[in-house]
């Protein structure tokens, strides 16, 4: 029993040391830090956000996001300094403009297909 | 009749969604277009390689440049060391390396084996003015007009066919 305990703290330790140690002002600046890393991609390896990602380039990222946040940015600000050197890509919630409509809006069009068969369907039964 | 069409359309639906995926894998790439094209330089200041002194965007002005990013520890800047050293020697332009997020000492002996291809070379040692010029990989490379602006990148390695078909005919462009 006493093994078991040995072995799960040492498992936990592991991975609290595995989070980042940013000197953060206060809780929502830590609240931010971690909307950002989330909404924000990696670049290098494409289909990780950059809170999840180790590579150099996202550590390197993360730095500078961490140091906006703890410098009083806001969000919007340290969003467009992202894009303006990335790319509407950098970010998971890309902004709605005419090369995204298509990415906006085709959901809603394949839920519209649906409702247009199931309509169809249900009338049809009740003939 | 009416029925069987009906039935089908799932599968027509599917079979077309499949040639779709199939016919992008070709096409995909990881490449991400760069927002900084038509742009000027984003302004730095860094220290060189080999000589004293900084360097900043002004230093680069009234001629076309290319400037390419590397490291030492970059197995692609390898591949592609042949192609920049060709394009220097060529003459046609004005080749400037950028060692990013490398140790002088390896950065010194990657080039006293390889070949030093540059112009000059600046140092960007903790990766802020790579993180500036949206690099997110080695090796890639900008093409910067005679103004400051950049008028093209390649992401990934130069090859023969890249700076024959993209790098050349946009400096033509310039001249």
């Amino acid at each position: 029993m006493r093994l078991f305990f040995i072995i799960i703290s040492l498992i936990t330790s592991g991975h609290v040391n595995a989070i980042e140690v940013y000197d953060f002002k206060n809780e929502q600046q830590r609240e931010l830090y971690q909307e950002l890393t989330e909404e924000l991609r990696c670049l290098v390896c494409q289909n990780q956000n950059l809170a999840d990602s180790d590579a150099d380039l996202a550590k390197d990222l993360k730095d500078q996001v961490a140091e906006f946040v703890i410098n009083g940015q806001d969000k919007d600000t340290i969003l467009a300094y992202m894009v303006q050197r990335y790319g509407d890509f950098v970010t998971y919630n890309p902004p709605l403009n005419p090369s995204t409509f298509f990415l906006w809006f085709s959901p809603f069009m394949v839920l519209l297909l649906g409702a247009v068969i199931l309509i169809y369907n249900i009338r049809k039964k009740q003939k | 009749m009416k029925k069987i069409v009906i039935t089908l359309i799932p599968l027509a639906i599917f079979v077309g969604l499949l040639t779709l995926l199939f016919l992008n894998m070709g096409y995909h790439n990881e490449t991400v277009p760069s927002p900084l094209i038509g742009k000027p330089v984003p302004a730095f200041e860094l220290p060189q390689l080999y000589e004293k002194g900084t360097l900043t965007e002004q230093d680069f002005l009234g001629e076309p440049w290319l400037l390419n990013v590397w490291g030492s520890w970059c197995p692609n800047c390898l591949y592609e060391h042949p192609v920049v050293t060709d394009l220097a020697q060529s003459g046609q332009l004005k080749v400037v390396g950028l060692n990013w997020k490398d140790e002088f000492e390896n950065a010194d002996a990657w080039l006293k084996r390889l070949g030093n291809p540059y112009d000059t070379i600046l140092v960007d040692y903790k990766g802020n003015v790579a993180i500036d010029f949206g690099v997110y990989g080695a090796p890639e490379s900008f093409l910067i007009d005679a103004n400051g602006i950049i008028v093209h990148k390649i992401v990934g390695e130069l090859t023969p066919d890249n700076v024959q078909n993209e790098i050349l005919p946009k400096l033509a462009q310039l001249k």
